[in-house]
């Protein structure tokens, strides 16, 4: 546990651990409480059946599953990248000179972080619907919203990258679009890659509703399998624990950047191969 | 259809979203406030409780969480209120709570560890025990200091509420499917109108998160 954790409460005594261990054991008792009427719940609603549970052992309903799981991850990935790419052309008009370029750029910045990611896909949907396909409305759509927001995440990564690092630059004579591409955009993305990464957490995560607009992925699929064999439950259970899996798979990345960049950036100034450096 | 009745239809979507708005901002503000506490406290069954449901919540689509809510608990039999559109309000706010909670609880934890240690040390040395430590000397302080990050989870939200019109709930974009569905020939303006009040909520809510901000933030 972390430090603050541990200040909350003292050191426990007798008294205090005898009273811990109370609690523990009536909420242990309260949880499992929880989880048994859950339990019973879905037994009563006879979701725990057998029966219910047999369509997975399908290898059908198995590839079924898959595909649109597939098809999840395909928007999610097709909508990183383009995402990406928005963020860092948008980073790049608000933080250019030109008001010409910058004002019109925070505007639209604006606008598309502002409303919800869902009434972009349905507007994509409803105009271009015929035209792109469901597929492609929820990549437009996801791109508009995430691309915004990673924009003002590059951003904030260029602005805080420090002033002499673009004097430098400047001064042995890198014209400005080498300064921003060679020296500045560099330094910002690795900076920023724990949160680039967490809004990707967050793009895989509204992937999920592209179901709202009929694209076939995982929770359409769910939703159809469920109906058909009368066990919609099991399957969401299946769905969901699929979902998560992902998701904290795409987390953990994140942490384990984030701890690696930290360990990169702060080694300890007596370092062995440092102290070589600065000797010769 | 005329212009006046499009109006009417989108005040009440308005209505709808913020009524669903406001109910799942008490709520998960209460219950994100208990998931916090819970992870700190000194009970390890409670710690591993709280930790786990907010790992896992938090790592789930919110459009699994409504489907699950709105499918699946008639599934289990459980219901609200004899009318389904009812039935369907309280799915969404108990997916919304339950899904916004453990973003808050984050939230809240991170402002609970920006805490100077010397606070709940005084605290303990005057003998004040560990609700009272959190409840009159902690959380009053991390509730401050995490206004601007709280803002952002709340303003979230209100776009999250969004996600609830697919499942039959009563709001703003309902409104819009509505509203397109009798007059298809102005699909672009009532777009528009929807971004626009969506805009204007938001702003709102900006407006009051800095109003709170810079009335109560306590600067570390």
């Amino acid at each position: 546990m972390s430090a603050p954790t541990q200040v909350l409460f003292d050191e426990p005594g007798p008294k205090a651990r005898r009273n811990n261990v109370i609690l523990s054991i009536v909420s242990a008792i309260v949880l499992a409480g929880i989880i048994v009427f859950v339990v019973w719940k879905f037994a009563d609603a006879g979701q725990l059946e057998p029966a219910k549970w047999y369509p997975f052992t399908f290898s059908q309903i198995q590839v079924v599953l898959l595909q649109g799981m597939l098809a999840t991850l395909k928007v999610a990935v097709v909508a990183s990248v383009l995402a990406l790419i928005v963020g860092v052309v948008f980073a790049l008009m608000r933080l250019s000179g030109s008001k010409f370029v910058s004002v019109p750029g925070t505007i639209i910045l604006e606008f598309f972080r502002g409303v919800p990611v869902l009434l972009l896909i349905f507007a994509m949907f409803l105009i271009f619907g015929n035209a792109i396909g469901s597929f492609w409305s929820v990549v437009v759509g996801l791109t508009l919203y995430n691309g915004m927001v990673l924009a003002e995440i590059i951003r904030a990564g260029i602005l805080a990258v420090p002033k002499g690092q673009k004097e430098a630059a400047m001064a042995i004579g890198l014209r400005p679009g080498q300064v921003m591409s060679l020296v500045l955009m560099p330094q910002a993305l690795r900076a920023m890659m724990p949160t680039i990464i967490a809004q990707i957490v967050v793009l895989l995560k509204d992937s999920a509703l592209g179901f709202i607009v009929t694209y076939q992925d995982l929770l359409y699929q769910v939703n159809l399998i469920g109906r058909e064999y009368n066990n919609l439950l099991p399957t969401f259970l299946v769905g969901a624990v699929l979902f998560i899996i992902i998701n904290m798979l795409v987390a953990g990345l994140a942490r384990w950047l984030e701890k690696r960049l930290q360990r990169k950036t702060t080694a300890p100034i007596d370092a062995e191969g440092l102290s070589a450096k600065t000797g010769t | 259809m005329d212009f006046l009745q499009l109006i009417e239809m989108f005040l009440s979507g308005i209505w709808g979203t913020v009524k669903l708005f406001l109910i799942a901002l008490v709520g998960s503000l209460l219950l994100g406030t208990v998931l916090a506490g819970m992870r700190v406290s000194p009970t390890p069954v409670l710690r591993i409780a709280a930790s786990t449901y907010i790992n896992i919540v938090r790592n789930t689509p919110l459009t699994l969480v409504m489907f699950f809510c709105a499918f699946g608990l008639p599934f289990l039999d459980i219901r609200f209120g004899s009318t389904s559109s009812f039935n369907s309000f309280i799915y969404a706010t108990i997916a919304l709570t339950a899904y916004t909670a453990c973003f808050v609880a984050e939230t809240l934890k991170s402002g609970i560890s920006t805490i100077p240690v010397g606070q709940a040390e005084a605290a303990r040395a005057v003998g004040l025990t560990f609700g009272q430590t959190l409840g009159q000397v902690v959380l009053p302080q991390a509730f401050r200091t995490v206004i601007p990050p709280m803002g952002s989870v709340i303003i979230a939200m209100l776009k999250n509420t969004s996600i609830a019109s697919a499942f039959n709930n009563r709001e703003l974009i309902s409104a819009m499917r509505n509203a397109i569905e009798v007059r298809g020939d102005l699909v672009i303006p009532l777009l528009f109108g929807t971004a626009l009040a969506y805009l204007i909520l938001a702003l709102i809510l900006g407006r009051v998160f800095a109003y709170l901000e810079k009335k109560l933030v306590i600067l570390r």
